[in-house]
């Protein structure tokens, strides 16, 4: 044997970290892929590469595994720059997008693949342990072709984790099955993530799949990460109004610096007099310039304007009127046309509907400063919304 | 079929009549009948002609009729034999050679021609632009004694080797087993490898990516996964040019001399010189017989049974 594949347990660096991408980048002629980045992936966790295609998420995982030779910069796993290696040489091990299962094997010996490459002898074992463990142990003797869609997404990943990668990279790997097969799958390789603790390093354009799933999240941008860190922190309190926009939905609203001398920065948008705590201001806030402010919709409540007196002191209040309303089930979505802009999301739950809430209806969009964000005004609004794709 | 029509249509409408369910469940064999017709015509009729051909006795001037004289079946194997082996030998070393030649190719122009692709698939077809017997006849000129090919190869000694092995003679090319060989290895060479083109494209190159990342090297990467996989070609392009080659008598006759005569070439002066049809129609029949054997041997053997 004389790859370098690991033969136990995944081993990590001092630091804990599996994945160390140092100024990486890939050129393509006069096409710049992915911008020199660093990147650091923790030892054991469910990584997240979450980005619209083509913003260099399935580049920087392919220069991970080896099948692209990075233009410049380096590739360290566990400690161990592997930059110059060959794939089958590199200690990791791929779920590709279409699966690629090897269509004239049968399940069992794609799943041997690795092992038999390295040498192993007894391949039985622990092959009817990891069919076991995907749950496929009686479709052994099949074929890929005659396996269903999520089946054969099974076998890639049994076929990669056999070989007890130190980093497990999935390329969008969910992206072929349907919704409600997808969810199942998010959970399983959730599942299967904590039962063998081996780092996961996942691609993804999904991003409920990405918060589901991952421990953190990089949000990727025309070849940069645009932000990384847990997906509740990325959600709160988003840096850049791609990220605002493209994890979920934000009401990005363009304000006029009042007051910075307090701890709440005092903000004016058309007549409405807004606060932001300024801890939750990631630009530089200077009197006399602007700043976004940014609200989630399910952080805001509508109230109907005959009733805005019952708001209390304290919360941010804007006025608007409903220009649609859809139920989905456990809220509604409205949205409301107001002086601060146009198209504003408003989720409410539905627990005591307002029956006059209904399109035309003036209301008071209100909500707990402490729940909105503020972001650099030097930005596009629209980055990372469809109307701004590709900004 | 007439069950399913009116499954498809509303169910406010009645079943569809009869008769044309009838006619709906006879189109195939309408479809057929050309094709079946064809068959009959030119493939079926003249076997069954010359099955009959090879069972008379008789000669020209007195007419043939049919005796049901076997014997000449074992005559014809017993005279004609070393031209059969020969034939089968021939055949063999030339479809050996257009796999080593039209493997590299093919692999070359499905995986890393980019876009010469078409282009030197064009390429790979163009001497079908002109006649068998012209191509062939070309060879003869570049083989000829003196000519550069034979010169080069006498300076380089290639032929003192050759001639030592017994395929040239007297440090000439033409009218030995080399030359019956290489025209037979480039006239067919083109069947070789548009059906391995053909499987191997079909391969997607994330297999190989794929195998790579599960810890197999490029070499590692082409047994296991690329040549498996490209086996219908292989298969497909073995048998039409050891099927076509074994055959084949304009190679030994433009190429070659008595002694790499063919069992095509003892088959076509039966016919056409000697006029003893009954032996060459047995020697026909025999030939048919050997091929379709061996084929059926190779298919199972290379375990591609979905081609028959």
């Amino acid at each position: 044997m004389t790859t370098t594949a690991p033969t136990g347990t995944p081993s990590s660096d001092s630091s804990g970290t599996d994945v160390r991408l140092t100024g990486i980048s890939k050129r393509y002629g006069a096409f710049t892929a992915v911008h020199p980045l660093d990147l650091a992936v923790p030892g054991g966790s469910f990584f997240a590469l979450l980005g619209a295609s083509g913003c260099g998420k399935t580049t920087t995982l392919r220069m991970i595994a080896g099948l692209e030779d990075p233009s410049t910069g380096t590739v360290r796993l566990g400690g161990k720059d592997v930059t110059g290696l060959p794939p089958y040489k590199r200690p990791v091990n791929t779920v590709f997008q279409s699966y690629a299962l090897f269509p004239h094997l049968d399940i069992y010996e794609n799943v041997a693949f690795g092992l038999r490459r390295r040498g192993v002898k007894s391949v039985k074992k622990q092959v009817g342990d990891m069919l076991d463990l995907v749950q496929l142990g009686d479709f052994a003797r099949r074929k890929p072709q005659q396996l269903s869609g999520g089946q054969q997404q099974r076998v890639a990943v049994a076929r990669a984790l056999i070989n007890h990668p130190q980093v497990l990279l999935l390329d969008e790997p969910l992206g072929a099955l349907d919704l409600k097969l997808r969810r199942q799958m998010q959970l399983e390789l959730k599942r299967i993530q904590t039962e063998v603790g081996i780092t996961f390093v996942h691609v993804t354009h999904d991003q409920e799949e990405a918060m589901t799933m991952a421990d953190t999240v990089a949000v990727m941008n025309g070849g940069r990460v645009e932000q990384m860190g847990a997906p509740a922190d990325l959600y709160d309190t988003p840096r850049t109004t791609f990220v605002a926009n493209f994890l979920g939905t934000s009401n990005l609203i363009t304000a006029d610096v009042l007051d910075t001398s307090g701890d709440d920065i005092v903000l004016r948008a058309a007549d409405s007099k807004l606060a932001l705590p300024a801890h939750r201001c990631t630009a530089t806030a200077r009197t006399g310039e602007k700043l976004i402010v940014g609200i989630r919709p399910e952080k805001i409540t509508l109230t109907h304007a005959d009733d805005a007196g019952t708001i209390p002191d304290g919360r941010n209040r804007v006025r608007g009127r409903i220009t649609e309303a859809g139920f989905t089930g456990v809220s509604t979505q409205y949205l409301v046309d107001g002086p601060v802009g146009t198209g504003l999301s408003v989720y409410e739950q539905n627990i005591e509907r307002d029956g006059r809430l209904v399109p035309g209806a003036d209301v008071v969009l209100h909500w707990n400063p402490g729940h909105s964000f503020g972001l650099d005004a030097a930005q596009s609004i629209e980055a990372g919304t469809d109307a701004g794709e590709g900004t | 079929m007439a069950l399913i029509g009116t499954q498809e249509e509303p169910p406010a409408v009645t079943p569809a009549p009869a008769a044309a369910g009838r006619r709906g469940k006879l189109t195939p064999y309408w479809l057929l009948l050309p094709g079946i017709l064809w068959l009959l015509v030119f493939f079926a009729a003249p076997l069954v002609y010359q099955a009959s051909t090879s069972v008379q006795t008789g000669s020209l001037e007195e007419g043939f009729r049919v005796t049901w004289h076997l014997a000449t079946y074992w005559d014809a194997l017993t005279e004609y034999y070393p031209q059969f082996l020969r034939s089968v030998a021939y055949a063999a070393t030339a479809t050996a050679l257009c796999l080593a030649l039209g493997y590299p190719l093919a692999y070359l122009i499905a995986f890393r021609a980019g876009r010469w692709r078409h282009v030197l698939m064009v390429l790979v077809i163009a001497p079908f632009f002109t006649s068998f017997l012209i191509r062939t006849l070309a060879w003869k000129t570049i083989l000829s004694d003196g000519g550069p090919v034979v010169s080069a190869l006498g300076a380089l000694h290639v032929l003192d080797l050759t001639d030592a092995l017994g395929v040239t003679e007297g440090q000439r090319v033409l009218a030995t087993p080399l030359a019956v060989v290489c025209g037979l290895t480039y006239n067919f060479l083109p069947f070789m490898i548009l059906p391995l083109y053909g499987s191997l494209e079909r391969i997607d190159p994330r297999l190989h990516e794929a195998a790579g990342d599960l810890y197999a090297r490029p070499l590692t990467t082409f047994r296991k996964v690329t040549f498996p996989l490209s086996m219908p070609g292989v298969v497909a392009g073995t048998l039409l040019t050891f099927i076509p080659a074994t055959g084949d008598y304009i190679n030994a006759e433009l190429l070659g001399s008595t002694d790499q005569k063919m069992i095509g070439n003892v088959i076509q002066s039966q016919f056409l010189r000697v006029l003893d049809y009954p032996t060459a129609a047995a020697l026909s029949f025999i030939l048919m017989a050997a091929i379709l054997a061996m084929v059926t041997l190779y298919i199972r053997k290379s375990g591609t049974e979905d081609l028959v």
